[in-house]
């Protein structure tokens, strides 16, 4: 569970977040909202990135924001980018490799860890195989892999279908659906393809312009009239 | 499940992905064995003494473009103070092998360590910037270093902390190994000591660190999304730099016996980047390419008794030919052009088989 309470980001005179309280409990939650509404810097909040002027982040009853940003991902925090930071020079294997590493888990179990993960993602490439070969939805996979390898506890995905055709998209969502089961983490899924949020999501949150406007079971929430509203720009 | 998770399941089954050496692993393997007997057995038997002295200076140079090569294409950072580390390298042996009866590897040893620590020291703030910046803090660096060396001097065997004795008339040299006293031989101990530290940066390359400089070279966030403490691996890669440029410091203190400031120009630090640019920092045969440039090249053209200058102008022409046809420098060029080249040859000599007009059918 995360709790985040009166989470405020400024970036000079722009409130990036506003006072965001906002509770995710288990399994795969959506984060939606227009652009520049605040979901990319939450989720740089919660990698360490970003130092909020004020709030707090519990996660599983840990105080997330004293931890170094480079401890986060130990503890347990994965992420991949809204533009994807597959590592090209790497192998997958090496990409996947280097997060385990990296975790709380020992070198024994790593070769089957990593192959694991890569599975889990159902890519279909050689482990072997460098990244700069692969195309855009084989390295959603890999970042996919990085982020679900090694117990994760948290694990946020900034807009994983980006730019990806529909076929694609479809095995993606069945690859985040599985997440929560698949590794025991908690989810958060952040994307403009309703449809997906919907197919992976059970309950979800909406932000504009850095306040949290809506949140609870995402068919819910897609129907409210304020979301409605902060997508359409209706006044 | 969907069907195209099960079907992409199946395919990518452990059993599929066992780790073999591939036929192109394999060829690069044999090749480099075959290149290392030649270089280690073959070369001093059919060199004269002046290239046998030379490829002694290619060995001491590719440990120093391997290190930059390092810095740079590893981990994205460039620095401009390669040949300030290798005098540092070249002082602490030389005041040790004057100081001390020690074994010369122990030497090269310590010689490598003391480096070590002067190179973090000097890289300890400077790894807070990045690019130009950092390239102009290492540069100026080894100026400061170059300005106290021309002061303190290099050990000639006199007393005291720096051994430096501006009074003596009989310099006694800087001693080699006993098993290596002649040039041909102490060639061969230089190319085992290059050996050992390529091994030592692929050892770091295809594992962890390996790993986390890559992610850092092409993006800081996602290597601090995987839980890489940049620092940590930025000041690391600066460290094993310096212990390998100190270690040849210290093979080059012993092959040319004596040592004076001069030899150490800030100015080489820049050649340094450049031949290192142009041998390929992707590869670890870019640094033997770039030992070649910086050293077998001028000794050629001195030998044809062409000036060496000129080089700097092939230099300038040469980095300006990698950076814009071949990022990856001529260790990767060379090798893709003959491939081509092979492949071209193949197709004609085919074709004039086939002879003039029999269209093969």
């Amino acid at each position: 569970m995360i709790e985040v309470d009166g989470l405020t980001v400024r970036y000079g005179g722009v409130t990036s977040l506003d006072a965001m309280s906002l509770t995710f409990e288990q399994g795969t939650c959506g984060l939606i909202g227009p652009n520049g509404a605040g979901k990319t810097t939450f989720f740089n909040v919660l990698s360490g990135f970003v130092r909020p002027a004020a709030g707090a982040v519990r996660a599983f009853g840990v105080d997330l924001l004293s931890m170094a940003h480079y401890r986060r991902a130990r503890w347990g925090v994965r992420r991949t980018f809204q533009t994807e930071q597959a590592i090209e020079e790497l192998s997958v294997f090496d990409n996947v490799a280097m997060v385990h590493e990296h975790s709380r888990l020992g070198g024994a179990s790593r070769r089957a860890d990593v192959l694991d993960a890569i599975t889990f993602t159902g890519l279909d490439a050689d482990p072997e195989t460098k990244v700069r070969t692969l195309g855009a939805g084989q390295r959603r996979l890999v970042e996919v892999a990085r982020a679900v390898v090694g117990r994760p506890r948290l694990v946020l995905l900034d807009e994983p279908a980006a730019g990806l055709p529909d076929e694609e998209t479809s095995h993606l969502a069945e690859v985040i659906r599985r997440i929560p089961e698949h590794t025991g983490a908690l989810a958060i899924l952040v994307d403009h393809d309703m449809s997906l949020v919907s197919a992976c999501c059970a309950t979800t949150a909406v932000l504009d312009f850095g306040k949290l406007i809506a949140s609870g079971p995402t068919a819910a929430v897609l129907r409210d009239d304020a979301v409605i509203r902060a997508y359409l720009g209706v006044a | 499940m969907s069907g195209t998770v099960r079907a992409t399941l199946e395919r990518a089954s452990p059993a599929r992905i066992a780790r073999r050496p591939t036929r192109p692993q394999l060829i690069k393997a044999s090749v480099t064995t075959v290149l290392l007997l030649f270089a280690f057995f073959a070369l001093p038997e059919l060199l004269s003494l002046y290239y046998i002295d030379t490829m002694t200076q290619v060995a001491v140079y590719s440990m120093v473009t391997l290190a930059l090569g390092l810095l740079v294409g590893r981990v994205g950072l460039f620095s401009l103070g390669q040949a300030a580390v290798l005098a540092i390298g070249a002082w602490a042996a030389a005041r040790l092998l004057f100081a001390t009866t020690q074994p010369y590897p122990l030497v090269l040893l310590e010689a490598g360590l003391i480096t070590m620590v002067a190179g973090l020291l000097i890289g300890l703030p400077a790894l807070r910037l990045r690019g130009l910046y950092l390239a102009l803090i290492t540069l100026m660096l080894a100026g400061s270093i170059t300005v106290v060396l021309a002061t303190v001097n290099f050990p000639n065997g006199g007393h005291g902390f720096l051994g430096y004795n501006g009074g003596l008339l009989h310099i006694p040299p800087i001693r080699r190994p006993s098993i290596a006293a002649s040039d041909p031989a102490y060639y061969r101990f230089s190319v085992v000591i290059a050996i050992v530290m390529f091994a030592l940066v692929l050892a770091h390359i295809k594992t962890k660190p390996g790993r986390a400089w890559a992610a850092i070279r092409q993006s800081e966030p996602a290597a601090l999304a995987a839980g890489i403490n940049i620092w940590f691996y930025k000041l690391w890669a600066f460290a094993l730099a310096s212990f390998i440029t100190g270690v040849a410091g210290g093979v080059l203190a012993g092959a040319i016996h004596y040592l004076y400031s001069i030899n150490f120009p800030t100015q080489d630090s820049i050649t340094l980047l450049a031949v290192t640019l142009m041998g390929g920092v992707f590869s670890l045969w870019g640094a033997v390419v770039a030992g070649l440039l910086y050293q077998f090249l001028p000794a050629l053209l001195n030998n044809w008794g062409v000036s060496a200058d000129w080089l700097i102008i092939l230099f300038g022409l040469g980095v300006l030919q990698v950076l814009t046809t071949a990022p990856a420098g001529l260790a990767d060029q060379v090798p893709r052009d003959l491939r081509r080249l092979g492949h071209l040859l193949g197709t004609r000599i085919r074709r004039f088989r086939r002879g003039p007009g029999g269209d093969g059918a």
